[in-house]
């Protein structure tokens, strides 16, 4: 029974670390295509961001420096993301796809460079990374049945990007939902015309929603390298800005469903870790392997058609050119 | 200018380019001087290392083999107006077709495993392509997506096939036997060593020959046949299309099966050619790197082989730079090849207007907006 729960328990837990950068990196995606602005560019702004932030982190011994570095340096790339297709009516695709090439060559030329380590960051000290946080009477209830290891494993013993995370859940289904920035930034993504009859910049709003969708991969890439790791590795990414891109459209492009299709798609992950080499009764041994296709396997199955339908936004991956 | 309409497009096809490439040439450069190496010194040495001498020029017809094979495949989906991202996956599928058809016929002479190893290449990279091209025809899933999605499925794939079914026994690494000697695609060393042009050690083989001709058929397939004029009508309007009596579904099925069938070509060069056995990862990110050649070279076939010839320069002398400057790593490519994709495909229209009105006089200067549907 204790064995049981505390298998449960460290699943969970493994479960929600890691599905914290998916859903960091899917809020980003989440504001980009809402407004309209097809983006494939996660898995490059997350790889920059990382390497952005364990560089700065190291130098400056700072989390917070290094989470800021990242930031900025995934709100540029958007930016360049938003410049080519807002204001130079560039293929969405093909800026998305030269983004993820670009900070795949970048990151680690630039680690070779300046850390002569082959291209990765130096170990970061504890004081340089963002630590696990013990939640308050953890110890105390910690023999409380099931709840009190609940407690302390899975709601509990997680740096605050996790919590970041979780909170910006709730906050982006709310601005989505109810402000005035998310209802124009959703007329955007589906009736650019409508909204800029209405007298609004399209232009402006994309900018700001590819301002957030990099801030949003910054932080991403800032819990590989800063929070979960302890610094900068090449290709640290391993195509988790992919398997976002799939959350993303899994979750049909909304916040709650979206946050569901990553904890799913975490929750495979870390069962896939624990399942290798382990014997299942009646269906013995199962590859890794088809454990993680199974994420892109249900996106594609979803996308067909054959598990419910997925309608993305009307004007996604259209440039708007405004008549004069 | 004394040029008149026809003249000045041409010309703007060519500059814009030429331009947009010098742009990111300029931006490697900075990237250069960023990592601390004199960017002057490094692209001189890139180029001696991609064209000095005779084995350089091997070793980059070799990787520009790839790169042709991987352009073609995108451009001809583009020509029916997909965007064909999944040449990874789908050269992954190439390479296992070659590679388990020389598995099952054992040491058969080498132009038997030659046309069995293309055929299954093809044939393994074209029902890869299949699927997310039905998807799309049928199904309306947006091609980019899927094909994106086929990419890790097939490496999922592979990496299972290599690591509990194909590995050779008693091996460490996730590799197959090596193949009998005799199924070995032949060197091109031996016949240009008797032209006088020693390109030593350079796996470069038959598979050049082979690009070459497909460029070919993909020149007469797209623009000079029936089916490439209904092809390319998909791409321009569907609705076009429909009314002309082409039926857009289909059209788009047979194109992203040639177009996967192209990708899995580069599984010849590769496994037949170069490493004589099944492992993992022989693709090397060139399917991506098909879509910048794609770009570059206007998804024409000559073209492709042009901006090809300048990746695969740029893959060569760029191993041959990491070497001379230790402070730079190989990944530079990678960078360049990024920089490439983005000035010369997503900026790909930033200069147009600028050179439209130097090339135009401004009475006639055409609207800079209209241009932005070039690939839709």
């Amino acid at each position: 029974m204790d064995d049981a729960v505390l298998m449960g328990v460290s699943l969970l837990g493994a479960t929600v670390r890691l599905a914290t950068p998916l859903v960091l990196a899917a809020l980003g995606g989440l504001y980009a295509e809402r407004a309209g602005v097809a983006d494939i560019g996660l898995e490059g702004k997350m790889l920059a961001a990382a390497f952005a932030a364990a560089a700065v982190a190291w130098v400056t011994d700072s989390p917070w420096l290094g989470l800021g570095a990242a930031m900025a340096v995934g709100v540029a790339l958007g930016l360049l993301h938003a410049f080519a297709c807002v204001v130079a009516h560039g293929n969405q695709v093909v800026s998305g796809m030269a983004i993820n090439i670009l900070a795949a060559g970048l990151a680690p030329t630039l680690a070779s460079a300046w850390f002569h380590q082959g291209g990765q960051t130096p170990l970061l000290p504890a004081s340089a990374r963002f630590q696990p946080l013990v939640l308050p009477l953890s110890e105390t209830l910690k023999d409380v049945p099931i709840l009190g290891p609940f407690y302390r494993d899975v709601v509990g013993g997680h740096n605050l990007l996790v919590y970041g995370a979780a909170l910006a859940i709730p906050l982006t289904a709310w601005i989505l939902a109810h402000s005035r920035f998310g209802l124009r930034l959703r007329a955007v993504g589906e009736n650019p015309e409508a909204v800029d009859t209405a007298g609004i910049a399209v232009a402006r709003l994309r900018f700001c929603a590819m301002t957030l969708c990099g801030a949003c991969c910054g932080a991403a890439g800032a819990y590989l390298s800063i929070a979960h790791g302890g610094g900068f590795i090449r290709d640290m990414t391993a195509g988790k800005g992919f398997l976002a891109l799939a959350a993303l459209i899994f979750g049909r492009w909304r916040p709650w469903s979206m946050l569901a299709a990553c904890l799913l798609f975490a929750f495979a992950d870390a069962l896939q870790i624990r399942l290798q080499g382990v014997a299942l009764p009646g269906l013995g041994q199962i590859p890794v392997q088809f454990v993680q296709m199974l994420p892109y396997l249900l996106t594609v199955l979803l996308l067909a058609g054959f598990a419910g339908r997925a309608v993305a936004p009307r004007a996604l991956g259209r440039p708007f050119v405004k008549d004069r | 200018m004394g040029l008149n309409e026809n003249g000045r497009a041409a010309l703007i096809a060519v500059v814009l380019p030429a331009l947009n490439l010098a742009i990111a040439l300029v931006a490697s450069a900075g990237v250069i001087v960023v990592a601390g190496e004199n960017p002057v010194a490094a692209l001189g040495a890139l180029v001696r290392g991609a064209f000095g001498y005779p084995e350089a020029i091997g070793y980059t017809l070799y990787y520009a083999t790839n790169f042709i094979f991987a352009g073609l495949a995108v451009s001809v989906a583009f020509q029916a107006g997909q965007f064909n991202i999944g040449g990874e996956g789908q050269a992954t599928l190439g390479g296992l077709g070659a590679g388990l058809a020389i598995l099952a016929l054992g040491a058969v002479p080498w132009p038997v495993a030659a046309l069995a190893g293309t055929a299954a290449a093809a044939g393994f990279g074209a029902v890869w392509a299949f699927l997310p091209g039905w998807l799309q025809a049928r199904r309306g899933s947006h091609i980019v997506i899927t094909t994106i999605m086929f990419n890790f499925i097939a490496a999922a794939l592979m990496t299972w096939l290599m690591v509990d079914i194909l590995i050779d026994p008693g091996q460490q690494a996730p590799e197959s036997r090596i193949f009998p000697a005799t199924t070995w695609l032949p060197s091109l060393q031996p016949a240009l060593a008797g032209l006088g042009f020693d390109i030593g050690n350079a796996p470069l083989n038959l598979s050049f020959l082979l690009a070459l001709l497909s460029c070919a058929a993909v020149q007469v397939l797209v623009w000079h046949s029936r089916s490439g004029y209904a092809l390319r009508t998909v791409g321009q309007s569907e609705t076009a299309a429909r009314y002309g009596g082409i039926s857009p579904g289909r059209t788009v099925i047979a194109a992203m099966m040639v177009s996967g069938a192209l990708a899995g070509l580069v599984g010849v060069n590769e496994i037949l050619g170069v490493q004589h056995r099944l492992l993992l990862n022989f693709t090397g990110g060139c399917g991506f790197v098909g879509i910048a050649v794609a770009l570059m070279g206007r998804n024409r076939p000559v073209g492709v082989v042009l901006a090809a010839l300048l990746f695969g320069a740029l893959a060569q002398g760029g191993s041959e730079l990491s070497f001379e400057f230790p402070a730079l790593d190989r990944e530079l490519v990678v960078v360049i090849q990024g920089l490439v994709i983005l000035f010369a495909g997503a900026l790909e229209n930033l200069f147009r207007p600028g050179l439209e009105a130097w090339a135009n006089p401004p009475r006639t200067a055409a609207p800079a907006a209209a241009s932005g549907s070039d690939h839709g």
